[in-house]
């Protein structure tokens, strides 16, 4: 049993489905990504996973737990932690501010996981009294896991990371990941980037119309013929 | 040299200090409206009305504190009875919400929606305040007049000119500056006031991060009565009580937060100064001023008046429109607290 498992998902926004029988499972401390072709239903199975979308079938299960009924402020509080795409700071207001929020729901002191955050970010530690407004896009990203990442999640999910950034800011986030990665935080990425997402993954789905068309390592979806020529431009 | 002190004296008595103390009227009256704004998406048409609920209740509770001979001179009485009017309006804010608002959030309504509901309520009110207290003209002050006397400061200075403060208008200065200094440090030091600013910022960010949505409500609804009960009795304070004037009041209350930009607490405050002073100094007359500076013969014979004081309201109609256009998000950009 995975640790995060989403089985047989299938639903969609109130109409017609957009996930059709999709299975997404993550180990514990690994790193799985969810790649394919826009409108495959990428972000639909993650907030599926987060419980942003109503399953007509299947279920979602966290460290053994059936979760499918949960709300998504229920499954922050069960370890979830949840990077949007867009929309994921608070503009308004300053860096740390923004990192005091995500621990809202802490009682205890927080300010050694801040120090936590600032080591892994450290031009967060000198923009900390700037409006997270007023930052460059990539750093508006490690705001956003910043964020998430206050909760102390067990798993995080991010939802395409590297969406208008450079390609050296890109490098340099997917470097961070596999360091969240290396505490033992469980993480799923939903990415357009499917080459270098692949490459960091432990695991990856390559989703089609709502549908798992492949799943296996990274290394071996990176390897398959197939997959190269249909979706990673050959 | 006199003749130029005297000319000073002769604006900040007719209109700086009336200017002041209206400004942090309608500041005061602004927040809550922007508060609301800010967290609940919607212009609450019924303000101004909840602030004449807040003045009533005081003026009931000081009625029954002089009838028990109950003073605090050289104080007004009615600053004693302020707290019951504070939380008789609290008590309101929450009462609607939970009884009309409520309804139309849960549904997800337009907020057009929720502004039509507001002014229904606000008509409710009016109707119903009429019903309790009357519709008579109520003097609320009581205690020493005065800060600063007229004639006791021209004997004083042996100037032409006086200086007239009322404790009214010290008052409302002061307690102006203390809610303010209050507020912000609610909104940017506590955790509370900063789930509010994240909630106003990013809603579903807010939510994500485990705030939780009734609890920001239902603070943002307890401060907004606080701050209507304070600013409508201050108001009844300075000018007097009459229910009536409390309507023809949200005027200038909503040019001050939509020039300032809606939702933005410091937009309030400076756009409750800007339509005050605005309006003072565009209906001032100015004749006598002019005629301490310039020699006898060149005196003028006119008010030198720029608009008549009838035309107060229009002043702020005009800056409301002149801000729409141009700059519609106002001078602090509006929507976050």
């Amino acid at each position: 049993m995975s640790f995060l498992t989403g089985e047989g998902m299938t639903g969609g926004y109130g109409g017609a489905d957009i996930l059709h029988d999709c299975t997404i499972a993550v180990e514990k401390g690994e790193i799985a990504v969810v790649v394919g072709p826009n409108g495959a239903g990428k972000s639909t199975a993650m907030k599926a996973l987060f419980g942003m979308l109503d399953l007509r079938e299947g279920q979602v299960a966290l460290d053994g737990e059936d979760i499918s009924g949960l709300t998504p402020q229920a499954r922050v509080r069960k370890g979830m932690g949840f990077v949007p795409q867009t929309s994921n700071v608070f503009t308004s207001m300053t860096v740390e501010e923004n990192l005091e929020m995500g621990a809202f729901i802490r009682d205890d002191p927080i300010a050694e996981t801040m120090d936590q955050v600032f080591a892994l970010f450290p031009v967060l530690a000198e923009k900390r009294a700037q409006p997270a407004g007023e930052l460059s896009g990539g750093q508006r990203q490690q705001v956003a896991v910043g964020r998430a990442l206050m909760t102390q999640p067990q798993v995080l999910m991010l939802d395409e990371p590297t969406a208008g950034v450079s390609p050296i800011v890109m490098d340099e986030l997917f470097d961070r990941i596999i360091e969240i990665a290396r505490t033992g935080i469980t993480i799923l990425i939903v990415e357009q980037n499917a080459r270098q997402a692949l490459s960091i993954a432990d695991k990856g789905y390559v989703l089609v119309q709502g549908r798992n068309r492949f799943t296996d390592t990274g290394a071996a979806l990176l390897a398959n013929p197939e997959v190269r020529k249909s979706f990673l431009g050959g | 040299m006199e003749d130029v002190t005297n000319a000073v004296i002769l604006i900040l008595n007719f209109l700086f200090v009336p200017g002041l103390t209206y400004g942090c009227q309608l500041a005061l009256g602004a927040l809550g409206v922007t508060l609301v704004y800010g967290i609940l998406r919607f212009s609450n048409f019924a303000h101004g009305e909840t602030m004449s609920f807040g003045a009533m209740i005081s003026i009931l509770a000081m009625w029954w504190l002089q009838a028990h001979d109950v003073s605090i001179a050289p104080l007004p009485t009615v600053l004693l009875a302020l707290p019951v009017g504070i939380g008789a309006t609290i008590l309101l804010c929450l009462a609607m919400d939970r009884w009309v608002y409520r309804f139309y959030r849960r549904r997800k309504s337009q907020p057009v929606i929720l502004l039509i509901a507001s002014i229904g309520l606000m008509f409710l009110m009016n109707g119903l305040i009429r019903f309790a207290i009357g519709p008579d003209d109520r003097v609320v002050g009581d205690g020493e007049r005065f800060i600063i006397n007229a004639r006791e400061f021209r004997r004083a200075t042996g100037l032409a000119e006086g200086l007239a403060i009322k404790t009214s208008q010290g008052i409302t200065v002061v307690v102006t500056v203390v809610l303010v200094i209050a507020l912000f440090w609610f909104l940017n030091r506590t955790r509370a006031g900063k789930s509010m600013r994240a909630y106003s910022d990013n809603e579903d960010l807010a939510l994500l991060s485990g705030i939780n949505p009734d609890r920001v409500v239902m603070i943002a609804w307890i401060l907004t009565g606080a701050l209507a009960a304070i600013a409508g009795t201050l108001y009844g304070l300075d000018k007097s009580y009459k229910p009536f004037v409390y309507l023809p009041l949200l005027l200038p209350i909503f040019a001050a937060a939509i020039v300032g930009g809606l939702g933005n607490p410091l937009g309030a405050i400076a756009g409750g100064f800007v339509i005050a002073f605005s309006e003072v100094s565009i209906t001032f007359a100015y004749r006598k001023f002019i005629a301490y500076l310039v020699p006898e013969s060149w005196e003028p014979e006119g008010l030198v008046q720029l608009l008549s004081t009838d035309y107060k309201v229009a002043v702020s109609f005009v800056i409301l429109v002149l801000v729409l256009l141009v700059r519609p998000t106002g001078i602090f950009k509006g929507r976050v607290l």
